[in-house]
């Protein structure tokens, strides 16, 4: 769903920036400690029912963190650098 | 496992080195992105609206996550706990029609009309009048929900490290001026998607694990039920909590009819119409979007999301007042010492009592991590809107004109820092309330049922004048303040209770009362004094607004996933599916 189609002269690619490297990565780290707890840390089973929490959202972290970092890979933002805003409608008034 | 009674001393949740860790590493993230916008803020159009430049999917879920902070996380899951499954209302009622309204049929009047504030539109529409009367109540309504959001900031504060409330509101309050400070609404904006994920990693878990612990939904069922059954004078029917129609447990109404119809008027359409299609938090969001078909999709694209989440927040404070001891027993009327704010167990600590009851260190982290981001966003997002209405709508129409953009972005800082300050006396009026929606909707039958009368009038009736627009507002406003003081509870100690009705109730008649109200003084008013230059009114008025100027050109040619009206319409049958199931 984004949006990468403004036609503009200048353009570079979001990068580093892009909200979804920053989505992917933040839940992607969160994953790696929360299955890392998972498996080494306190299973805490008399809270959570005995079912291994941390070790089952940490997994779906990680593969919700991947998912966003690829989709950033496969379809990169172009970040048009126009002086006024891309639509370039009138304003009405 | 559970201490009943947490004293003073004691801290209400025990976080260890690993939710410290996954915290920091938010706070790390956030502050790297506001670095980073920072150097990507060159003028002040960037710094209040984002140059314009978002996706749609960021926007949209900037959009939700705006909204997603003290409002749906702590007064849901407290509404959930006390009132059950009526909440829901908040959602499916409350907020979704109004969302699609907005991205349907109102957003191209803002995006296209260019205004960079809704009071801003309103001066545009009715001139100054209207505009200052607007301007001022947006700007204190903005103090006292920024006060909310970091009264429950502090109480996070207060339950993880045990500072007494008022350190942890000045703590809170710094770091807070720090995050907006840095980077305005470009960091504010990634932020509030990013912590949308978090939020949603935390809340999720929780709900699942407290769902397991109580049984599954039969047990939720039968533990609603039981503690029904054992305290009926006390706690509403379990019918009442487990259906979310007619909702008498929600608006405390003894007749069924006229609970849906203050649902339906009150809340679904005065107030959630009214906060929705005027709320300058929301739609500026919007208006950072890169074209008017992003702008309208925009809250559409955030409508999806918004319907699953009260399964994220009224669902555990339903299992919390089954589960944990202490919520059971303040929804059985018992007083109980701790609590978030030290000063007793709340309907507004269920969330934090039920994260310590199940989540293990690691996911308790996580959890807390997304509640500090959203209530950080929640007053970020407050005080954003703040400085854009000061420092445009009040100081640049009123106060000191014709100075170049540099001054006004140094009027918007301070601003900032002032809001923030104001905010620390906000957030002890916010203390008084056990379920703070109740002071929430109050507020909004204040500022936004009166709002939206006006605006609606004004946007389809080229008639109406600009006398009309002020004084609505003003008779709107003044007389949803009184049906409040009239009530049983609406203010508080402060209602006299001559009108029978309390609960959300009470906040949906007041809103009613503001709309009606409005809606007749400005008919009156606008026939007795003399209307606006058509002229004038294009891009504002609907048939004075040619159909070009409202759609985008471009729009016809996407595929039909990416085009406003198709997904509003799977978004509205969605949600009567909803509607019908519960």
């Amino acid at each position: 769903m984004t949006d990468t189609s403004t036609t503009s002269s200048r353009k570079h690619t979001a990068g580093a920036l892009d909200i979804r490297n920053i989505i992917g990565g933040l839940i992607g780290v969160y994953g790696v400690i929360l299955t890392l707890m998972g498996i080494f840390g306190d299973k805490e089973g008399d809270k959570t029912g005995g079912v291994n929490a941390n070790l089952w959202a940490g997994i779906v972290m990680i593969v919700i963190g991947a998912g966003f970092l690829i989709w950033a890979r496969l379809r990169p933002v172009v970040v048009a650098v126009p002086d006024e805003p891309a639509d370039g409608q009138d304003s009405a008034g | 496992m559970s201490v009943p009674t947490v004293l003073a001393s004691d801290t209400l949740i025990s976080a260890h080195a690993v939710d410290y860790l996954i915290i920091a590493l938010y706070f790390g993230v956030v502050i790297g992105i506001g670095v980073m916008a920072k150097r990507q803020v060159s003028d002040s159009l960037d710094f209040f609206l984002s140059g314009r430049s978002l996706p749609a999917w960021v926007t949209g879920l900037a959009f939700i996550s705006a909204n997603l902070g003290a409002v749906e996380i702590m007064g849901m899951s407290a509404n959930g706990a006390q009132y059950g499954l009526p909440s829901v209302h908040y959602f499916w009622v409350g907020a979704i029609p109004a969302m699609l309204f907005l991205g349907v049929v109102m957003m191209p009047f803002y995006y296209g009309s260019k205004v960079r504030s809704v009071p801003e539109f309103m001066r545009r529409r009715f001139g100054t009048g209207a505009h200052l009367v607007n301007s001022i109540s947006f700007a204190v309504a903005q103090l006292l929900i920024a006060g909310i959001n970091l009264f429950l900031l502090g109480s996070i504060v207060h339950a993880l490290l045990g500072w007494p409330l008022w350190v942890a509101l000045i703590v809170a309050a710094v770091i807070v001026l720090s995050y907006i400070t840095l980077g305005g609404l470009s960091a504010a904006i990634y932020n509030e998607v990013l912590q949308f994920f978090v939020i949603v990693g935390g809340l999720l878990p929780l709900t699942l694990i407290g769902l397991h612990r109580v049984g599954g939904w039969d047990g939720l069922t039968s533990g609603i039920k039981d503690a029904a059954g054992a305290n009926p004078d006390v706690v509403a029917p379990a019918s009442q909590q487990l259906n979310s129609w007619p909702g008498q447990a929600l608006t405390g109404f003894d007749s069924s009819f006229l609970s849906v119809i203050g649902i339906v008027f009150g809340l679904g359409f005065v107030l959630s119409f009214g906060y929705w299609t005027t709320n300058f938090v929301e739609v500026q969001r919007a208006m950072a979007s890169n074209s008017i078909s992003s702008a309208r999709k925009t809250p559409i694209i955030g409508a999806f999301p918004k319907m699953f989440i009260p399964f994220i927040t009224i669902l555990p404070g339903m299992i919390a007042a089954v589960l944990v001891g202490e919520i059971a027993d303040v929804k059985a009327g018992e007083k109980v010492a701790g609590g978030a704010s030290g000063e007793g167990v709340a309907f507004n600590d269920a969330l934090l009592y039920l994260m310590r009851e199940v989540l293990p260190n690691g996911l308790l982290g996580l959890a807390i991590t997304g509640l500090l981001a959203a209530f950080m966003a929640g007053m970020a997002a407050n005080i954003s809107a703040f400085n854009t209405v000061v420092s445009y709508d009040l100081v640049q129409q009123y106060v000191v004109k014709d100075r170049d953009d540099d001054y006004y972005l140094r009027i918007g800082r301070i601003a900032t820092v002032a809001a923030t300050a104001i905010a620390i006396f906000t957030a002890t009026l916010a203390s008084n309330f056990s379920n703070i929606m109740n002071y929430l909707q109050t507020l909004f039958g204040f500022f936004n049922a009166p709002l939206f009368a006006t605006f609606i009038l004004g946007m389809f009736w080229k008639r109406m004048s600009a006398t009309a627009g002020w004084v609505g507002l003003v008779a709107g406003t003044a007389s949803a303040v009184a049906v409040a003081f009239l009530s049983e509870d609406a203010f508080g100690s402060w209602s006299t209770g001559v009108i029978p009705i309390g609960g959300q109730g009470a906040a949906f008649v007041a809103a009613g009362a503001a709309f009606v109200v409005d809606i007749v003084l400005s008919v009156v008013v606008s026939l007795v004094t003399k209307p606006r230059d058509p002229a004038e009114l294009r891009g504002l008025v609907y048939s004075e607004t040619p159909r070009e100027d409202l759609v985008d050109a471009d729009e016809a040619s996407y595929p039909w996933y990416r085009r406003t009206l198709p997904l509003a319409g799977i978004a509205l049958v969605m949600v009567i599916i909803l509607n019908v199931i519960f």
